[in-house]
C-alpha cells in the first residue's frame, strides 16, 4: 500500500519539519449527490499518527471539515538524516494506510 | 383522548425514537476507533466542542497564538490554516471553524518535543472565524482569525 501518502521530512538545526499529503475524499456526510439528491455517506480520516524512530511525534483527530486530500505539516525537536519516519491514517470506515520514510 | 393529548403522545414517541437513533449512531464509529472523540466532533456549537474536546469551554484569549489563514478565501473547500505559538508545554492544539455546522475540525496532540506549529487545510461553509485553542500546562488559551469566504466549501 502506501500509495495514498506522500511524505517529506527534513532535519535542519536540530528541528525536523514534516510535510505530508494524503489522498482521500474527506466526505462530511452532509453533502448531497446532485443527480439523485441523496446524501453522500460520510467518509473521512479520523486519526493520523506520525512516529519518529518508533516514538509518537504527533497524533491528530480530524473531522470531515478537513479539506479533501488533506495536508499536514508540523515540526519536532531532534531527528537527523536517515532516521525512520512513519505515518499512518485511519478513516471512519476502518480503512487506513501507512508509509515509512527516511528523514532527509 | 382529546386531539391535544394525542398530539402530546405522538411527540413523546417521536422524541424517544430520535434519541434512540442518536444512541445507535454513536456506537458504530466508536467500535472502529476508540480514540476518536465522537462527542466533540458532533457538537453543534463552538463552546460545546471545546468543552467536549478539552474538558472546559472557558478559554483565555492570548496574543501569543498566531493563526495564519487568508483574509479572503476564494474557495471555502480549501482554506490553508497554520497555528503557531511561542508558549511552552503545549499538549494539544484544537482547530475550530465557527460557522460550520459541526465546528470542531481537528485536534493535534503534541507529545513533548513536538513544536506547537501545525498546518493543515480546512473547509469553511461561510464567512466566519477560525478558532485555535491551545492547551498549555493544563490551561486553555484561544485565538481567532476572521476569514471571508466567497464560495462555500460545504454542500457543493
Amino acid at each position: 500500500m502506501a500509495k495514498t501518502i506522500k511524505i517529506r521530512a527534513k532535519a535542519k538545526n536540530g528541528i525536523t519539519v514534516v510535510k505530508a499529503l494524503i489522498t482521500h475524499p474527506m466526505e462530511t456526510g452532509m453533502r448531497k449527490n446532485k443527480k439523485t439528491g441523496k446524501l453522500i455517506p460520510a467518509h473521512f480520516i479520523q486519526e493520523v499518527v506520525c512516529k519518529h524512530n518508533g516514538k509518537e511525534v504527533i497524533n491528530c483527530e480530524w473531522a470531515g471539515s478537513v479539506s479533501k486530500n488533506p495536508y499536514l505539516a508540523f515540526k519536532f525537536e531532534g531527528g537527523k538524516k536517515d532516521d525512520a519516519i512513519e505515518l499512518a491514517w485511519k478513516d471512519n470506515t476502518g480503512n487506513g494506510d501507512s508509509i515509512s520514510a527516511k528523514i532527509r | 383522548m382529546s386531539l391535544n393529548e394525542k398530539r402530546r403522545v405522538f411527540l413523546k414517541g417521536s422524541l424517544a425514537v430520535g434519541a434512540l437513533g442518536a444512541a445507535a449512531g454513536m456506537l458504530t464509529p466508536g467500535a472502529v476507533l476508540a480514540a476518536w472523540n465522537k462527542n466533540a466532533f458532533t457538537a453543534k456549537s463552538v463552546d460545546e466542542a471545546i468543552a467536549a474536546s478539552n474538558g472546559n469551554p472557558v478559554t483565555t484569549p492570548s496574543k501569543d497564538i498566531t493563526i495564519k489563514a487568508p483574509d479572503i478565501a476564494e474557495n471555502g473547500a480549501v482554506v490553508p490554516v497554520s497555528v503557531v505559538t511561542k508558549m511552552k508545554g503545549v499538549d494539544s492544539i484544537t482547530l475550530l471553524v465557527e460557522k460550520n455546522s459541526t465546528p470542531l475540525s481537528a485536534i493535534f496532540h503534541l507529545p513533548k518535543g513536538t513544536l506547537p506549529d501545525v498546518s493543515t487545510r480546512v473547509k469553511m461553509g461561510k464567512t466566519g472565524d477560525v478558532i485555535a485553542v491551545v492547551k498549555a500546562n493544563g490551561k486553555l488559551y484561544s485565538a481567532r482569525k476572521g476569514v471571508k469566504v466567497t464560495i462555500g466549501g460545504c454542500g457543493g
